[in-house]
Parts: C-alpha cells; structure tokens; sequence
C-alpha cells in the first residue's frame, strides 16, 4: 500500500484533498500550511483544505532528470509536465497528469495521486 | 564633483568559459590584479573589499594579493552576488569606511544544471524529491504565463539567443563564440517548453574585478571615471512570482526586478528614456524579455517590437546584453552581475571589446535577478570633471 511521501500536504487522503492554510489577519491561503503568514507574517494561520479542482495557470515540461534530491522512477525517467494550478484563493506548483496531450493554460484539473520514484511513496498531481 | 558620489576607477575580467586547472581563486587574483593596474593601484592602497562567490571563499584572496589587514566582507546571494557585492562595497565607502574599494567576483561550477538543496530555501525535502524544484522550470513557466499573457511569439524568445550570440561572438571576453540563427534556435532540443537549450545560459567559470574610489580620488586615478549614480538590492514582496514557490498568491504584485528598477532610476535622477545601453539578467531567453518590462525599461508587450526591428541592438535605439549576455557568457554566479557592470563601464568609456554602441553613450544600466527573488540594479554615467 503506497503512503504519501509527505503527510503534511494532505488534509486528507480519503477522499483526497491537500492543506492549506489562511491567514487570521490578511487572509492569504498558502500550501502547503505553515504556522506563520508568508505575507504579513501573522502566526497562527487557520488549517484549511483546498479546492481539489482548478485551472492550469501556466505549465512547462520537465524534460532532463533533475539532480538529486530528485528521484527518477524506477524504469527510469520520463519527461513530465509541471504548472501552476489557480483554485481560486491560492495558486499551486504541482505535477500535471495529462495523457498525451500537452497541457493548455486554462484547461481544467482534478487532484490525484502520483507515485514518487519507486511507487512505495506517492504525491499529489493534478490531471485531466 | 561630490565626495560622496562613488566612481568606478578600475575594471578587470577574466575570459568567461572552461579553464582546465586554472582555480577560481586563480582567476580571481588575475582579475583583481588587472583592475588594480587599471586603475594605477597597489592593493595596499584598497581600504575595503567586497567578494562574492558561490563556490569559494573571497576573503582567503588576501593571502595572494598582500596581507595588508583590508577590511574583507564575502557575500553570496545566488545570481544577483556580483550587484550585492557592488552595493556593499559602495556603501562601506560611503559611509567613510575609506576612500578606495576594490570588488571582486568568481565562480568556477561544474557542468550541468545546479543542484539545489531544498533545506537552504527555508522548503521541505518533498519539493526536491518530486521534480519541482529546478531553476530551468520556474523560468520556462514564468515565460509561458508571460508569453500567454502579453502575446510574445517563440520568435521573439529565438531572437534574444540570436542577438546574443552575434553580440557574443564580437566579444573576447565571451564563451560562446558561434553566431545563431533563429531556425536553429528555435529547432535546438527542448529543454522545457517553451525554451530550447539554445535558449538558456549554463554555468562556467570567470571573475570581474572593480575598483571603486570616492568623488576626491576618482580623477586622479582614473581619466574617465564612471559615477555609479545608483545601486539597488530588492527582495521580492507579496504576489511576486519567484523561483522554487510551491504556492503562489492569485494576486499579482511587483516583482524584487521592477522594485530595485525603480529605485535605481529614481535615485539617479533619471527616466528610462536616459539609458543608453542596458544590461538586464538572461538566463534564459524568456528571463530578458520579462525583466526588460519588470526593470521598467520598455512596455509589457513592447518587446516583440524591439527585438524584431534590431532596436535592442548595439546599433539600436536600446542596446541590451551589448556583450552577449549571460546566453553567450554562461554564468559563473559570483561573476556575473559584475561582468554587467564591467561591459557597461568600457561602454561608457568608449573602450568597449566588441560591439561598441555608437554615439558615446553616457548613461548605463544594469540588472541581475537571484533565487529565491532578489535582484539589484545600477545606473551608471560617464562624467567629467
Ligand atoms: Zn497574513
């Protein structure tokens, strides 16, 4: 049974969604949550979850192996499509599952799991 | 003049590239040396000196240029190193710290893309481990939200790598050395879409060094001096979109290029309309254009113009990267923003190695853009007594 690489991300897995958090005085969300504000520097930012649908804001295809501490799958690499997904209050970085298609600025995504390197760890991707 | 302007009486640079068995610290002395007869000084004359490096330590220099107890500050902040140097070594003698600094820049990496660890951006290992942290991706990103947003064809991407390879190849202090064109450009292997790997800059070797005097000295040392009317270091605020972000605010905002731009003309005295010759950070293809319009110096959208009619040549109305850039001098990072301002002042001073810009242009500009968002800029002017 894959376990997420990185449970702080989510603030759940069944159904999945990530975490966020909101800032008490200005409102800001960000990913994943952190116990101080990145915009005005408030402590204490509410726990949210986000918006498991959104926009892609903009993209690229990663199409070198990164050096480490990236970890290749292990069959070995494979380019992959990246973005910026809008879901509405906050904008995030995340893998982009799209087939074989190419990704298209405004073309709408869901959240998903994407394994990482050997598959025993999986992260969170955003596809069609 | 004012005792308290600052002018550049000396410059120096080691030919960027590969150096088999020349260390960075080797080219870094040279450098130093060279700027130093430059200006007609010893460095038992420097008061203060500034380092900036990446991959070695600035201040263990002293051991081979003289003992002479100088006041020594290393300072590393990613890709704008070389404008933070400058910065602090201008402030040091402003604030009466002496009368003479010398600044010094050099980096030797090795091949390939950085490596990046996670932990040194404030970020979690999960960032690296999943492929989202690379410095080539953010920039492709950041140039296909732009592209999207002002309408810039890949064209326009191709014949930023095309003018610095031409402005390149003129110059012999340059690594990359071969002319482009834009078929081959946009038909090089794609490195992240929409930028090919004739698209982007990549890390070598190379060190600049500046002397730096106040108002009382510069004259002496130097027939013609270079004022630096302006140095500005700008961090990123909310809503900026910079390098290794996981998140980012839907609202936009100014970006640390536009906020240290502005600063720079503003404490010049002058407008954009002044600069007669620009240096702006290019990483990549995509990087110029963006920090063209962030710096202040044309109009979002304006860029698809000015490179299609040879406006950003150094026989336009804008000349930008007259020296090839960083595409055509590769990035040893503590050298760079140093190389910006070493080509600016031979400009300015009519001693320009390769493409020279007509008309004896007496206003300069620098730019250069660091992770995780920070960038410092220059004005500079050529005076007379
Ligand atoms: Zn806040």
């Amino acid at each position: 049974m894959s376990r997420p690489l990185a449970p702080e991300l989510f603030a759940s897995l069944d159904p999945l969604s990530l975490a966020g958090s909101r800032c008490p005085a200005c409102a800001t969300v960000q990913f994943p949550p952190a116990p101080q504000c990145a915009h005005c520097a408030a402590d204490g930012p509410a726990p949210i979850a986000l918006p498991t649908s959104g926009r892609i804001w903009t993209w690229t295809v990663q199409r070198f192996a990164p050096k480490a501490p990236y970890v290749s799958p292990a069959s070995g690499f494979v380019p992959y499509p990246v973005g910026y997904v809008d879901l509405g209050e906050v904008l995030v970085e995340t893998l982009l599952q799209v087939g074989d298609r190419s990704p298209a600025i405004g073309d709408e995504v869901h959240l998903r799991r994407a394994p990482v390197g050997t598959g025993e760890h999986f992260t969170y991707a955003f596809g069609a | 003049m004012n005792d308290n302007d600052i002018y550049v009486v000396g410059a120096g640079i080691h030919a960027f590239g590969r150096h088999e068995g020349v260390s960075g610290a080797d080219q870094a002395v040279v450098t130093t040396r060279a700027a130093l007869t430059d200006a007609g000084l010893g460095w038992d004359k420097v008061d203060v000196a500034v380092g900036g490096s990446n991959t070695g330590k600035p201040d263990s220099l002293v051991a081979r240029l003289g003992l002479t107890g100088v006041a020594f500050t290393a300072v590393r902040n990613g890709c704008a190193t070389g404008g933070i140097a400058l910065a602090t070594a201008a402030n040091a003698l402003r604030a009466g710290q002496g009368e003479v600094a010398a600044v010094i820049g050099f980096d030797k990496h090795v091949r390939g893309a950085f490596a990046t660890d996670p932990a040194a951006y404030g970020l979690d290992a999960w960032y690296g481990t999943t492929g989202l942290m690379v410095t080539t991706q953010y920039f492709a990103m950041r140039t296909k939200r732009y592209q999207h947003e002002h309408d810039l064809p890949d064209l326009t991407l191709a014949q930023v790598a095309v003018r610095a390879s031409r402005n390149g190849a003129a110059h012999p202090h340059a690594w990359r050395r071969r002319e482009l064109t834009t078929d081959e450009v946009l038909g090089a292997p794609m490195v992240s879409d929409p930028l090919t790997n004739l698209m982007f800059c990549q890390p070598d070797e190379g060190a600049v060094a500046l002397i730096l005097a106040r108002g009382s000295r510069a004259f002496d040392l130097c027939p013609a001096p270079v004022r630096l009317a302006a140095v500005t270091v700008r961090t990123r605020g909310p809503g900026s979109f910079e390098v290794f972000s996981p998140w980012l605010s839907p609202q936009r905002a100014g970006s640390p290029s536009s906020a240290a731009g502005r600063d720079a003309l503003r404490q010049a005295g002058i407008t954009a309309a002044d600069v007669q010759v620009a240096q702006v950070q290019d990483t990549d293809c995509g990087s110029e254009l963006i920090h063209l319009a962030e710096t202040g110096l044309c109009r979002d959208g304006e860029q698809v113009e000015l490179l299609a009619t040879g406006a950003t040549d150094a026989t336009g109305r804008l000349p930008v990267n007259t020296d090839g850039g960083c595409l055509a001098n590769g990035e040893p990072i503590g050298a760079s923003g140093l190389r910006q301002v070493h080509e600016v002042v031979r400009q300015l001073q009519g001693r320009a190695a390769g493409h020279a810009v007509p008309g004896a242009p007496r206003v300069g500009f620098t730019h250069v853009y660091g992770a995780p968002g920070v960038s410092a800029c220059t004005v500079l002017m050529r005076s007379d007594r």
